[in-house]
């Protein structure tokens, strides 16, 4: 079994584009979507939820009203600006946990002298292992605001391993987060290959020289290709040029293309809609891409 | 106003939170707009602390740095007793006890806890860098950017600094970075407006409806802002008319401002004639949210 | 001499799990006793972030000189290695297999710390 997880660095270079087509172009394969902060690829997947699971990670603190004795220490104690007085006087005033401010460290909660914080688990998250025209899909939401997204997705890519092996699938397509932070490490590492989904921008030449390096550093077989290539032929053509330099695989050139919005407002992959200049040039990126792995 | 903190409403700063649930909308192209075509004292903040990329389009000289720590424990072996009681309330397994602890400051997180219950008084506190703030102008238009040393995992703390360099008067913009996470909340947090920028597409308007949730429950007021916009009868209007969310302005899906975004060149450099539409929409954001404060 | 080997499973039949912080247990095995227990590693599986490290902690409390496992984190490495503990590195092996393979000098040993926790 084999694992390709399509990345980019910068956001909204056409990731989820490409991880849909080639959903769409394997055989018997199995989609991860670890992009769990803002997940697209259920879009024109649509995939249909057999199960799922809730996803709770570190801690929350909760004043207790009626055991608080209005003292202050938490508000003293707290370094992350998320305890709120409402009120002027302590003794008198109401004081309260701005949960989205609240760190999870606990040091309201040991150092509360009468004991009125809960400490709760918290609530970031569900993720799903669904049916979709294409084969099983195993994805994830972040609950609004929440943190700590590398441990879902390494909760996804556990999943997605599994019911591959349990359907016999022998490809897993992973659509990738963008960034190079925490989630992405926990996308790529251990991965067969990963394909680089470029824009010809200067931002995005730079954020593909740091997403490069990261491969490189795991030791993870690269691919690259750039989307909207007409845009800028000059860095297209960089972009080639840097692939190669640094020892990996230059997959191909999408042209920008209006039809992959049309078939996307349509809830299908470009591939689907069979419509278009991309069309073509996404199966040749998919076919380089199946000869490296 | 119910959402500035009491130090902001005492000078007569406005703040307006540039965000996007999606990555490569057009967020720091709109910041740095806005900025170039505000006739008030303006300042731009780069919040994006993990790609700032503010400073290739707005290409500001930079008058000073700040270097930017935060506190992480260190042991007095002389006070310590090895009761591991440190260790034990650690939330972040940042102490790890094998007869003495040992600190680990890449998972600590500086909630001074270990400090603090240390029966011994053996823990200490010492600075740790995390980043360098950048500090300059480009004309008229301040601006800060952080940037998040490498290996560092805490980038609120660096946002949090970003944001402490703020001016008391004028226009502050923020760029914030992609997302919903905490690196987003921080960013956004205690702004008096939301501007969301967003593009057409049925992947603009699912992430956007995650960065909505987000806000409302940080019950700031907010408005959206449509790049690379075909038409005005699009998945965005719709969904804006049907939840009445100000739709503040279109921004034409336009080869060239494409282009010459790839090349590094700023949005009014190519169509200078936008800034009437800049300029009466951030009149439109104060407006909403004088109203929204005055609830 | 006592090792310790990151498992799925409770026995030495079971599988060497590949992650060394989030691994489900470890098999503590003493290789002149040739007997074995079990350490319950659940608590730092689902930890939110420094697993590796306590982990690690606690294959040293047991006194272990050697790891087996099949990645092993930066922190927890250098942690190990400190402590003089050396990392050897096994998958898709049982835990009597990799046993075995230790004995016979057949493990690659991990000279550095193969996959790093928050590289940026």
């Amino acid at each position: 079994m084999k694992e390709i997880v399509v990345i980019s660095g910068k956001g909204g270079t056409g990731k989820t584009t490409i991880a849909a087509s080639f959903a769409a172009l394997a055989e018997n394969a199995v989609m991860a979507d670890c992009d769990v902060d803002a997940s697209d690829l259920h879009l024109i997947l649509r995939p249909v939820i057999k199960t799922g699971n809730r996803f709770f990670c570190g801690h929350e603190a909760e004043i207790r009203k009626n055991d608080c004795i209005s003292c202050g220490a938490c508000l003293a104690n707290c370094r992350f600006e998320a305890v709120k007085m409402n009120g002027d006087v302590a003794g008198e005033a109401e004081f309260s946990i701005d949960a989205s401010a609240c760190d999870g460290c606990g040091a309201c909660v040991y150092l509360c002298p009468v004991k009125a914080i809960d400490f709760h688990s918290r609530y970031c998250g569900e993720w799903f292992v669904s049916d979709t025209r294409f084969g099983p899909m195993v994805h994830a939401v972040l609950a609004p605001g929440a943190e700590n997204s590398g441990k879902l997705v390494n909760l996804v890519r556990m999943n997605a391993k599994k019911t591959a092996e349990e359907t016999g699938g022998n490809i897993i397509i992973t659509d990738g987060p963008p960034g190079i932070g925490c989630p992405v490490i926990s996308s790529v590492t251990g991965a067969d290959a990963v394909l680089a989904v470029a824009e010809p921008t200067l931002s995005g030449l730079h954020d593909l020289r740091r997403i490069m390096e990261l491969a490189r550093h795991f030791g993870i077989r690269t691919l690259v290709c750039v989307n909207r290539s007409d845009m800028n032929t000059g860095i297209s053509e960089e972009i080639e040029k840097l692939s190669a330099e640094s020892g990996a695989v230059f997959a191909g050139r999408i042209p920008y293309d209006d039809e992959i919005n049309r078939a996307h407002d349509g809830g299908i992959s470009i591939i689907e809609h069979g419509k278009g200049e991309s069309v073509g040039r996404i199966r040749e990126v998919w076919n380089e891409t199946r000869r490296n792995i | 106003m119910s959402t500035g903190t009491g130090s902001k409403t005492a000078g007569k700063i406005f703040t307006v939170a540039v965000a996007s649930g999606k990555g490569g909308t057009g967020k720091t192209t709109v910041a740095i707009s806005m900025a170039l075509c505000a006739e008030t004292d303006v300042q731009l903040l780069d919040c994006d602390v993990e790609e700032p990329n503010a400073h290739i389009l707005l290409k500001p000289s930079i008058q000073g740095n700040e270097h930017v720590s935060m506190p992480v424990p260190f042991l007095d072996e002389a006070k310590c007793t090895g009761c591991g009681k440190c260790s034990g309330i650690c939330a972040f397994n940042a102490i790890v006890f094998l007869k003495k602890p040992l600190f680990l400051p890449d998972l600590c997180h500086s909630c001074g806890l270990c400090m603090k219950v240390c029966p011994g008084k053996a823990i200490m506190e010492k600075p740790r860098h995390i980043g360098i703030l950048e500090i300059g102008a480009k004309g008229d238009v301040g601006f800060v950017s952080g940037c998040l040393d490498i290996g560092i995992a805490s980038s609120p703390a660096l946002i949090r600094a970003v944001r402490k360099q703020s001016k008391n008067a004028g226009l502050e913009i923020i760029d914030c970075p992609p997302g919903t996470a905490c690196s987003f909340v921080t960013s956004v947090k205690d702004s008096d407006f939301v501007l969301l920028v967003t593009e057409p597409t049925r992947f603009g308007l699912h992430d956007m409806t995650l960065a909505i949730k987000v806000i409302k429950q940080l019950k700031l007021p907010f408005g959206v802002l449509v790049n690379k916009s075909i038409s005005d009868d699009d998945c965005i209007g719709k969904y804006c008319s049907s939840e009445k969310i100000p739709l503040l302005m279109r921004i034409p899906d336009d080869r060239s401002i494409a282009e010459a975004y790839s090349r590094g060149v700023d949005l009014m450099e190519v169509k200078p004639e936008l800034k009437d539409g800049f300029l009466k929409m951030i009149d439109a954001v104060r407006a909403i949210a004088e109203e929204d404060g005055g609830k | 001499m006592k090792i310790a080997l990151s498992t799925s499973g409770h026995c030495l039949g079971s599988p060497v799990e590949s992650r060394f912080g989030r691994a489900s247990r470890f098999i503590i095995y003493d290789l002149e006793k040739e007997i074995f227990e079990v350490l319950d590693n659940k608590v730092n599986m689902n930890a939110p972030q420094g697993a590796g490290v306590q982990a690690a902690a606690n294959v040293l409390i047991a006194e272990v000189k050697v790891v087996i496992t099949g990645h092993c984190g930066p922190k927890a490495f250098n942690l190990l290695k400190n402590a003089g503990v050396s990392v050897y590195l096994a998958e898709g092996i049982s835990v009597s297999e990799a046993i075995k393979l230790y004995q016979s000098n057949s493990l690659k040993k991990q000279e550095s710390a193969d996959v790093d926790g928050h590289w940026q």
